[in-house]
C-alpha cells in the first residue's frame, strides 16, 4: 500500500480535503499517509532542505491515534484529523528542538506547545516537523538559515522566498499537505507566490502569537500555506481562536472562514492600487496580474483602479518598526537561560556579547542594530516615533480604500523565484521584494496569495487584500479565481 | 532631514547599546550598510504627521486584565533544563560585578 502511495503523483499533490475522501471512504489510512510522506520527504530532503527536524515518532503515534477518531473512536474528526502537515521552525513544540533557524538556539527543546500548535494537535493533525525558515523569519530568500537555503522546487538553483520557504518549498514539492508559516511583512505570502501555492496571513490577532518565537509583534501572524483555498479556510478555521495568553489575540466571532466559498464575486468591487505596479515588477508578472484582472472581470467583478499613495512609504516605515520591535524582542537571547552559554568570560556583559556575537547570522544582526539605532536617544522621535505616525496614515489610507471596495487586488511579489545568491549581498534589494506584502502588515489587514500564472516555467503569485475581519471575503474572492484558472494544478516535476 | 553616513563611533556605541561583540571588519560592512539603509529611510521626513497619533498595535486592545486566581506554574526543572550552565536549581552565570 505504501509503496502504491509513494509513487503516486496524484497522491502527494492532493488537496487536504481530497486526502480526507480517502480517508473516508477507507481508501489508505492516515498511518498510510504519513509514512509516504515521511518517504517523500526523505527521498527529496537532499534537494530541498525545507525541513530542519523530522520528528517521524510523533508524526506516526499521532497519526494511528487518527484513524481512531476518522474510525469513530472519541471525539469526532475535524477536516486536519489524520492531514500531514509541517510547522515553521519558530513555533514553540513541547519536547522538538525549536530553532527558528539560528545558531543562538541550536538545542533548545520548548517545555510547551505555543497556542497554534496546541490546536493543531488537538484537531487530530499529523505534525511531520518542523519547517527551515531565514533566521528568526529575517528573510526573503530562506538563504539566512544557520541550517542552509531551501531549495525552490521548480528550479533547485532558485530560491523559495522567505521567510516560509521551507513551508512553502515543503507543500509545493508534495512532502506535506498543509504548513503552518509566520507573516511579518510577506513571510508566508511572498514564498507562496514563489513556490505556487496558497498562503494566508489573517487579520492581525485572529491567530495566538503564544508559543510563536517573536520577530516584531505588532506584526507577525501565524497563517497556513496549502494547495487549495478551501484547504487554507479549513486550517484557518482550525488555528484562529482567542486566547488569553496573548493580549492581542481579538474576541472576534470565530465562524466559518469558508462559509462564503462557493459564493462568487459577481458585483464584488476589487480596486488595483496602481502603486502596487511598482517600477521594476516583471514584465512576466505584469503580463500574469493583467490577464488575472481580466479572469476576475468575467467572473463579474466590479474592477478599477485606485490609489493609495503613502505605499511608497511602507517599505521605511516597516523597516524601522519590525527592527526596533525584533532589537527588543531578541534581546532575550543572552546565552543564559537557553542556548550559547560563554562560562569562561570573565564577566557577564562580555559572555553575552560573545554569545550574540556567534549565535546570531548577519542579517539578524543587521536588523538588530537598525531597531536598536532607531529606539536610541537622540533618534527616536525621527525614526520609531515617525514611523508609527506614518502607519497611522497607511491605516486610514486603507481604512478609506475599503469604504469604496470590498477588497484589494495586486502582485504578491515583483518578480518570480530568482537565483539563489543573486541578492543575497544587497539588503535593501533583498527588502524589495516585500513591496506588495508589507503594507497589509502595517496596517494589520488580511492577504491571500494564490497561484496566479507563470513566467518562464515559475510561478506568480495574485494577491487579494480585505479590511480587517474581512478573511472571509478575500477567501471568497480567491476561491472564485481558483476555480476559474488552472493555475493551483500546476506542479513542479521533481 | 539630511543623514550624514554613520561614524565607527556610532557603530561601537550601538553594539554596546545591542551586546554584540562585532570584529572591525564586520564593524565597518556594519557601518557603509546601515548608512545605506537608514538613507533609504530619509523620505519619510516628507510626510506630514503633525498632530498624528503613532500606531503601536492594530487591533487596539485596551490593557486586559485576567482574574486573580492561583494557577499551576510550569515546573522548575522544566524552566532550567535548556541553560547551558547551571547548578543545582540556580542557572549558573560569569561574575556579574569584577
Amino acid at each position: 500500500m505504501t509503496s502504491k502511495l509513494s509513487s503516486s503523483f496524484d497522491f502527494f499533490y492532493s488537496t487536504a480535503r481530497g486526502l480526507r475522501e480517502k480517508f473516508d471512504s477507507r481508501e489508505f489510512t492516515a498511518v498510510e499517509a504519513t509514512r509516504a510522506s515521511l518517504e517523500r520527504i526523505s527521498a527529496l530532503e537532499p534537494k530541498i532542505n525545507s525541513f530542519i527536524t523530522i520528528t517521524p515518532d510523533e508524526a506516526l503515534s499521532a497519526a494511528e491515534a487518527a484513524d481512531q477518531r476518522l474510525q469513530g473512536v472519541g471525539q469526532a474528526p475535524t477536516p486536519m484529523t489524520g492531514i500531514p502537515v509541517m510547522v515553521k521552525d519558530n513555533f514553540s513544540t513541547e519536547g522538538v528542538e525549536t530553532t527558528a533557524a539560528s545558531n543562538i538556539l541550536k538545542g533548545y527543546i520548548p517545555p510547551y506547545d505555543g497556542t497554534a500548535v496546541t490546536l493543531l494537535k488537538d484537531s487530530g493533525a499529523v505534525i511531520l516537523g518542523k519547517g527551515n525558515m531565514d533566521e528568526f523569519a529575517m528573510g526573503s530568500s530562506n538563504e539566512t538559515s544557520a541550517f542552509g537555503a531551501v531549495k525552490n522546487p521548480w528550479d533547485i538553483d532558485r530560491v523559495p522566498g522567505g521567510s516560509s520557504g521551507g513551508a512553502a518549498a515543503a507543500v509545493a514539492a508534495g512532502e506535506t499537505f498543509i504548513a503552518f508559516g509566520s507573516d511579518t511583512g510577506g513571510s508566508i505570502r511572498q514564498p507562496a507566490a514563489l513556490c505556487g501555492v496558497v498562503g494566508m496571513k489573517p487579520t492581525y490577532g485572529l491567530v495566538s502569537r503564544f508559543g510563536l518565537l517573536a520577530f516584531g509583534s505588532s506584526l507577525d501572524q501565524i497563517g497556513p500555506l496549502t494547495r487549495s483555498v478551501a484547504d487554507c479556510a479549513d486550517a484557518l478555521n482550525v488555528i484562529s481562536s482567542h486566547d488569553h495568553r496573548d493580549s492581542t489575540s481579538v474576541k472576534a466571532p470565530f465562524g466559518d472562514f469558508g462559509e462564503k466559498i462557493d459564493a462568487g464575486i459577481s458585483g464584488m468591487k476589487i480596486g488595483v492600487p496602481k502603486e502596487y505596479l511598482v517600477e521594476g515588477i516583471e514584465p512576466g508578472v505584469r503580463e500574469a496580474f493583467e490577464k488575472s484582472l481580466q479572469t476576475l472581470e468575467d467572473l463579474g467583478a466590479d474592477i478599477s483602479e485606485t490609489s493609495l499613495p503613502l505605499t511608497d512609504h511602507a517599505l521605511a516605515v516597516y523597516y524601522i518598526i519590525a527592527p526596533s520591535e525584533a532589537s527588543a524582542n531578541l534581546s532575550r537571547y543572552d546565552g543564559v537561560k537557553y542556548g550559547l552559554g560563554s562560562s569562561g568570560s570573565k564577566n557577564s556583559a562580555i559572555a553575552t556579547e560573545i554569545a550574540r556575537a556567534e549565535g546570531f547570522g548577519a542579517e539578524v544582526k543587521r536588523r538588530i542594530f537598525i531597531g536598536t539605532y532607531a529606539l536610541s536617544a537622540g533618534y527616536y522621535d525621527a525614526y520609531y516615533k515617525k514611523a508609527q505616525q506614518v502607519r497611522t496614515l497607511i491605516r486610514r489610507e486603507f481604512t478609506d480604500a475599503f469604504l469604496k471596495f470590498d477588497a484589494l487586488v495586486t502582485p504578491t511579489s515583483p518578480g518570480v523565484a530568482f537565483k539563489i545568491g543573486e541578492k543575497f549581498d544587497d539588503p535593501f534589494q533583498m527588502y524589495l521584494n516585500d513591496i506588495c506584502t508589507i503594507p497589509v502588515n502595517i496596517a494589520g489587514l488580511p492577504a491571500i496569495s494564490i497561484p496566479g500564472g507563470m513566467s518562464d516555467g515559475l510561478p506568480v503569485g495574485l494577491q487579494f487584500i480585505g479590511p480587517q475581519f474581512g478573511d472571509t471575503t478575500v477567501i471568497q474572492a480567491a476561491a472564485a479565481y481558483e476555480r476559474a484558472t488552472k493555475w493551483n494544478k500546476e506542479h513542479p516535476r521533481i | 532631514m539630511a543623514m550624514d553616513p554613520l561614524t565607527p563611533e556610532d557603530v561601537d556605541h550601538i553594539a554596546k547599546l545591542a551586546y554584540i561583540k562585532l570584529s572591525d571588519e564586520e564593524s565597518e560592512n556594519m557601518r557603509q550598510e546601515l548608512s545605506d539603509i537608514l538613507g533609504h529611510f530619509q523620505a519619510l521626513a516628507s510626510v506630514d504627521t503633525e498632530g498624528v497619533d503613532p500606531t503601536g498595535h492594530t487591533t487596539d486592545s485596551n490593557t486586559i486584565l485576567r482574574a486573580d486566581e492561583p494557577q499551576t506554574p510550569m515546573e522548575r526543572e522544566d524552566v532550567l533544563k535548556n541553560a547551558p550552565d547551571r547548578d543545582g536549581e540556580f542557572v549558573r552565570v560569569p561574575p556579574v560585578l569584577e
